[in-house]
């Protein structure tokens, strides 16, 4: 393949490599765009609601994020900006990998600066800071159906879903309180979306569903594998299931993160030697540096950050 | 101090280069060309335009050679690459009774119009490695054929058709069919359906499930018909001409399977089909795959579901080898997060029920399964 | 509408199913009243099953009408109905007793969950009110309350019927289906469950529909009695008549080939 050269992006963004030709930009074609477009118009226009479409085979693997990268082809101009994240973390070899993509086939900027992005594609987190309307937040997820662990056919999910027959859900959660004596479910833990459709909010850990209840961005969901897209619109109910007296709760830490100091983000837990001896620093990556740096700039007046 | 793990950019591009290396191997040996490959390692290429479900033996040599004889890595390649071609048009649909026969063999009739055809196949070798090709020795030639092969070579399954013995296979409506490769599959799915699916699905995957139907596991009692394999000729009608002109030609694989019925309550006695076909020479595959389509029209014939073979949901859905090679494969991206949210929980859990250390309980029945 | 004396709660009219040319059932017609029991006995393929299947909402039939009395809307055809409103019925106004617990109950939850599936289907969100619930049904159905925790599969025959019964009466249904609650238990479990059974029915006002082939357990609990053979209906009648004083040839060999209960 001819290669070009690109020339270097100042400011901000991180390095971009040189442009694949050869390709369309961001890979797809204008038609596969399209009906992608179309299947997230519908997918906005009835929250939460899985809508079908038809999936290609990315350079990726399945399982690898495509549902999220042929959303994120399908949407984004030669002026966005683009983020990617895999953990919290830019640096991690899927969020590199996808970047890489992007940077190859469009060309477009990117960055890690969760402000400066217009679009963010993400793996099992959701950025600490919060989001703009201007910006738009794409999941890659796994298994779009929340009710395949009860139900493994289609056939019938689709028609739970379409009947609103959720109860078998909160079995679940009763079987866990009745045995635990709390639900155990940390990650990918089920949300309702506007009182209506049930959803997988991928598996993003639970302390991160109340990020999404009425989030100025636009949510976008890509499962590729499973050729399903779905959405929560702006400013849209996000409930995470629960009973009213075992109310949902968040994961919380003793610790706070060793490098930034902060106490109300998601901390990854690290073993440092042999002994087991742990430490606990911020999932974002971008969050994490930025806390730092504000600590470097001199005494923090307000040490708790509100998200 | 701690410092985060950084550098994640040069490591893939060193791993890149390293992969690329270990592909060519040593340097001193020759290297492998397309050419090679589509003539001496045609088998391979035929599975791979088969479960790719694009035909181009030039590309299908390239995904070959650039998976280092990875066939499912070569599949996936040339999937993808198939994403970004542009689509003109529809070919007319291939008539196998036309095919320019180069082995046909039916294990139903003894003799039959246009004979038996043996062509090449590992059918009739002893499978003993050949020291002489290790010594690249030369090959003896084949003996030409002392007359062209019968041009009339009818389909067994028409044979019996026109006795009404078999189903006639009819198609069900003048609807364009679905087409796999542009929208997602829905339940129930019909025949078409199925089949494209079968005929791109893992050839292994198929295979185990055709022999589970052998085994008992929805027992279908299948013969082989015929199996076909040759050249068919492509023909395309353009807009602008509005007759159909040749394009190419490309070889094929049929098989047609004959099942036993009982017959039902609407049916007599027949015999049932189930049918297989495949680009390139794939024999294996079609012969599983005629099988499994048997299997899985179980439903519309009124016979009871009762084997994984005949479960249209658990067959279709886990056919693609791109998919599942993909899915199962991702296990290998970070999962900090969410092993990070289990073990708070687990914590948690741990600390209530202020349990012995060397006891180490888990969840058992959680609503969302590990990803 | 309101629902009277004289509607029944369910109606079936000229009720006919085949499989092929083959006879499921033909030309039945009945009725069930509130409050009350019919038996269908019959030996294994007179059609009773199939009409059961039919009218529980399983099976759309050949020809024929199957008429149940909503609440508000009163007497509505249930294959008329669209799907939502009728697994909404299902899982509300009707219950179903299967013959094998597996097919009624979800083996890999617990007890409690199982018994309280149906308050969270109907939308009943508080942990603490389900439970109390679950435990109340469960001593009603004379189950141990220290088992509400535990898996089906640790529950023999018997108790599995049990848990089954209260998972469908939990939401206080107005029409329970039940297929052979007692065969293959032992004589004095099934003693104890048809007490159960009669004792709640009673109770609750609840009507119900029993198919069996056991004549013993139609006297205990049925009101009124349908004989069928070769998927027609040969006598019908009040329990006592009809087992004291067959009329149909068939009905008199039936009675006269079982031992009194």
């Amino acid at each position: 393949m001819a290669i070009s050269n690109q020339s270097e992006k100042a400011g901000n963004s991180t390095e971009t490599p040189e442009i694949l030709e050869g390709y369309n930009f961001a890979y797809l074609d204008d038609q596969t765009k399209r009906m992608i477009r179309r299947a997230i118009l519908k997918a906005v226009a009835i929250p939460g609601y899985q809508v079908p479409f038809g999936s290609r085979e990315m350079p990726l693997p399945f399982g690898w994020g495509t549902g999220g990268i042929q959303i994120t082809a399908s949407i984004i101009g030669k002026d966005d900006i683009l983020k990617v994240i895999d953990q919290g973390a830019d640096d991690t070899t899927n969020a590199i990998n996808i970047r890489n993509f992007f940077g190859k086939t469009a060309g477009i900027e990117t960055t890690e600066k969760t402000t400066e992005a217009t679009v963010i594609q993400t793996r099992h987190r959701i950025p600490e800071n919060p989001l703009s309307a201007k910006q738009i937040l794409v999941y890659q997820v796994p298994i779009p159906e929340p009710l395949r662990w009860l139900e493994q056919r289609e056939s019938e999910t689709r028609k739970m879903h379409a009947l609103a027959e959720y109860g078998v859900m909160h079995v679940g959660l009763y079987e866990n309180i009745a045995h635990f004596g709390r639900v155990t479910t940390s990650y990918n833990y089920p949300v309702q979306v506007n009182d209506r459709y049930i959803m997988s909010p991928s598996p993003i850990p639970k302390f991160d569903n109340p990020k999404m209840d009425k989030m100025p961005a636009l949510q976008l969901f890509g499962a590729g594998r499973e050729k399903r897209i779905y959405a929560v619109p702006p400013f849209t109910k996000v409930k995470s299931l629960d009973f009213e007296d075992h109310p949902f709760a968040i994961e919380s830490w003793e610790e706070s993160c060793a490098l930034c100091g902060s106490s109300n983000s998601f901390l990854d837990e690290v073993i440092i030697d042999d002994e087991g001896s742990r430490m606990f620093v911020c999932s974002d990556s971008n969050f994490c540096r930025e806390e730092t740096e504000k600590i470097k700039d001199g005494p923090v007046t307000s040490s708790g950050e509100t998200l | 101090m701690y410092v985060a793990v950084k550098g994640g950019e040069s490591a893939i591009k060193n791993s890149q280069e390293l992969l690329a290396e270990e592909r060519r191997g040593d340097k001193n040996v020759k290297e492998l060309t397309l050419d090679q490959i589509q003539n001496q390692l045609s088998l391979s290429l035929d599975r791979v335009m088969a479960e790719a479900s694009l035909y181009d033996r030039e590309l299908a040599a390239l995904a070959v050679k650039q998976s280092c004889g990875d066939l499912v890595e070569a599949i996936f390649l040339l999937r993808a690459y198939r994403t970004t071609l542009p689509r003109f048009g529809t070919t007319v649909p291939i008539e196998t009774a036309n095919m320019s026969i180069r082995r046909r063999i039916s294990a139903t009739f003894k003799d039959l119009p246009g004979g038996q055809v043996l062509g090449p196949s590992f059918d009739y070798t002893h499978r003993l490695l050949d020291f002489s090709l290790a010594a690249n020795g030369d090959v003896p030639e084949a003996m030409e054929a002392d007359g062209t092969v019968d041009r009339n070579m009818p389909r067994v399954t028409d044979l019996l058709n026109n006795e009404g013995l078999i189903e006639e296979e009819t198609a069900e409506d003048d609807n364009e069919p679905f087409d796999l490769t542009r929208e997602s599959l829905k339940f129930p799915a019909d025949r078409p359906a199925r089949l494209q699916n079968l005929a791109r699905g893992d050839e292994g995957f198929l295979l185990a499930l055709a022999y589970s139907t052998q085994r008992g596991w929805g027992r279908n009692h299948p013969f082989a018909g015929e199996i076909r394999m040759g050249e068919l000729s492509i023909e395309f009608i353009p807009d602008e001409l509005g007759f159909s002109i040749e394009i190419g030609e490309i070889t094929i694989t049929e098989c047609q399977m004959i099942n036993q019925f009982k017959g039902s309550s609407d049916i007599p006695a027949q015999f049932t089909r189930g049918y297989g076909l495949s680009f390139g020479h794939n024999e294996r595959k079609t012969m599983a795959m005629g099988i499994v389509d048997r299997a899985l029209r179980t439903r519309e014939l009124d016979e009871h579901v009762q084997a994984p073979a005949q479960d249209e949901e658990f067959v279709l859905s886990h056919s693609c080898n791109v998919e599942a090679s993909g899915f199962v494969q991702h296990l290998k991206l970070p999962h900090y997060v969410d092993f990070q949210s289990e073990l708070v929980t687990v914590r948690a859990l741990r600390g209530e029920a202020n349990i012995d250390k060397t006891n180490i309980v888990k969840p058992i029945s959680d609503i969302a399964a590990t990803e | 509408m309101t629902s009277n004396k004289e509607t029944p709660l369910l109606r079936v009219t000229e009720l006919s199913h085949y499989y092929g040319d083959q006879v499921g059932c033909e030309e039945i017609n009945l009725e069930v009243y509130n409050g009350e029991i019919l038996g269908i006995v019959g030996e294994s393929g007179s059609g009773k099953t199939t009409l059961l299947k039919i009218i529980s909402g399983l099976l759309p039939p050949t020809q024929g009408t199957i008429e149940f009395d909503k609440r508000i809307e009163g007497p509505s055809d249930i294959y008329q109905m669209s799907e939502p409103e009728r697994r909404l019925l299902m899982r509300t106004d009707w219950g179903i007793i299967y013959q094998n617990p597996k097919d009624g109950l979800r083996m890999n939850v617990s007890a409690g969950a199982n018994v309280g599936e149906r308050l969270m289907a109907v939308g009943a969100r508080n942990y603490s009110y389900i439970r109390a619930e679950s435990n109340d049904w469960l001593n009603k159905v004379e189950m141990d309350l220290g088992r509400i925790d535990h898996f089906p599969k640790t529950f023999s025959g018997g108790m599995l019927q049990r848990l089954q019964i209260a998972r469908n009466l939990i939401t206080k249904p107005r029409l329970v289906f039940m297929d052979e609650p007692t065969s293959g238990l032992d004589v004095s479990v099934q003693a104890r469950l048809l007490d159960l059974v009669r004792g709640l029915v009673n109770q609750l006002g609840i009507s119900c529909v029993i198919v069996s082939h056991d004549l013993g357990v139609m006297r205990l609990l049925s009101h009124r009695l349908m004989v069928m053979k070769s998927g027609k209906v040969v006598e019908q009648g009040l329990t006592d008549q009809v087992l004291d004083d067959p009329q149909a040839p068939y009905t008199q060999l039936l009675v006269s080939s079982i031992l009194p209960i």
